[in-house]
């Protein structure tokens, strides 16, 4: 497959809402509360409507979903990281969302081959955001537990954050610009939730981040044989 | 799931502009804005509403099932309070 630098972007995008959307997924039925089980598949599932979109603009959905290596996957380390406690899911969400909410409304303004999904998702991507945001204030500045817990979350992630800057061919947008709104607004959040903005390197040699070169983190492997062995066992099966 | 111990709300939706809110049902929250958000999850992602309202459950003062007939009963065998004794006018609609 010869891969252009458009559906090159796609893979990136499209793979940051696949492999997120199957974290949050694992959340299901285990939740600390239904209501929010019900609000983290809510969120999965608007993320995985956006996978769908971007990597058919990639090439074939399924296959490229299912059928590919670890390595030929596109999506920042930070969407691959376990889901921990529930602190470590809501300060990914927090990173992430924020990241996707400016950037989809850079894409959305545009006039891209990814203006028009950019426009639809920016409004999940948006309630994604509120909810990571108000579950960010109330852990930080809740109970002494939550609010070490959440503090550990915080620092644990910051240092995959740096990677989402890295400029993906093919998506036109300041990167270095998004990078400064995104922290403007990350550390308003903190602030807000009396949490401190971690001083972990977010580049160089200390940082993390090479997804989009497609060198992973540990777990992705095993996130990726659980979210592909029933299509690799039972290939072309239908319901 | 832990226990919950989080207060019970309950929830009202409106379905379209210039109907009323009627109650759809009820979830536990810690504070009213996530109440709000856990309302938008559960019972609007079809896309069902246009405004929310969620209240404490606490504050609600229902009338109690062991008084269902002095609260109710009298109106039943009182058929002029009903406007059914009109002839309706041709031609008046949605009445």
């Amino acid at each position: 497959m010869t891969v252009t630098a458009g559906s090159a972007a796609a893979l990136a995008l499209g793979d940051d809402a696949l492999v997120l959307s199957h974290r949050l997924g694992e959340w299901a039925g285990k939740a600390p509360v239904l209501e929010e089980d019900v609000a983290l598949a809510n969120i999965a599932l608007d993320l995985l409507g956006q996978a769908r979109v971007l990597l058919s603009m990639a090439g074939d959905e399924d296959e490229l979903a299912y059928l590919r290596e670890e390595r030929a996957f596109r999506n920042l380390q930070l969407v691959e990281q376990p889901n921990g406690d529930f602190a470590h899911t809501i300060a990914r969400q927090l990173y992430f969302s924020t990241y996707q909410r400016l950037l989809y409304a850079e894409l959305a303004a545009g006039d891209g081959e990814f203006a028009p999904l950019a426009a639809k998702a920016v409004k999940e991507v948006a309630y994604h955001q509120d909810h990571a945001e108000h579950w960010t204030l109330r852990l930080g500045d809740g109970t002494a537990e939550s609010h070490e817990r959440m503090r550990r979350a915080c620092e644990a992630l910051w240092r995959y954050t740096g990677e989402m800057f890295q400029p993906v061919e093919g998506v036109d947008v300041d990167w270095p610009a998004l990078q400064g709104r995104w922290l403007a607004s990350v550390s308003a959040v903190l602030r807000r939730a009396t949490l401190d903005t971690p001083e972990v390197p977010r580049s160089g040699a200390w940082s993390a981040g090479a997804g989009r070169q497609g060198l992973h983190t540990e777990p992705f492997g095993r996130m990726l044989a659980e979210m592909q062995h029933l299509h690799r066992s039972h290939p072309g099966a239908s319901w | 799931m832990t226990t919950n111990d989080w207060p019970l709300w309950e929830v009202f939706v409106r379905s379209r502009r210039g109907l009323s809110h009627t109650h759809a049902g009820s979830l536990h929250a810690p504070d009213a804005e996530l109440a709000l958000r856990n309302a938008r999850d559960l019972y609007t992602r079809r896309g069902e509403g246009v405004s929310i309202w969620v209240v404490p459950s606490t504050v609600i003062t229902a009338s109690s099932p062991d008084e269902k007939d002095p609260f109710f009963e009298p109106a039943g065998d009182k058929p002029y309070r009903h406007p059914t004794f009109y002839e309706i006018p041709e031609g008046v609609k949605h009445l």
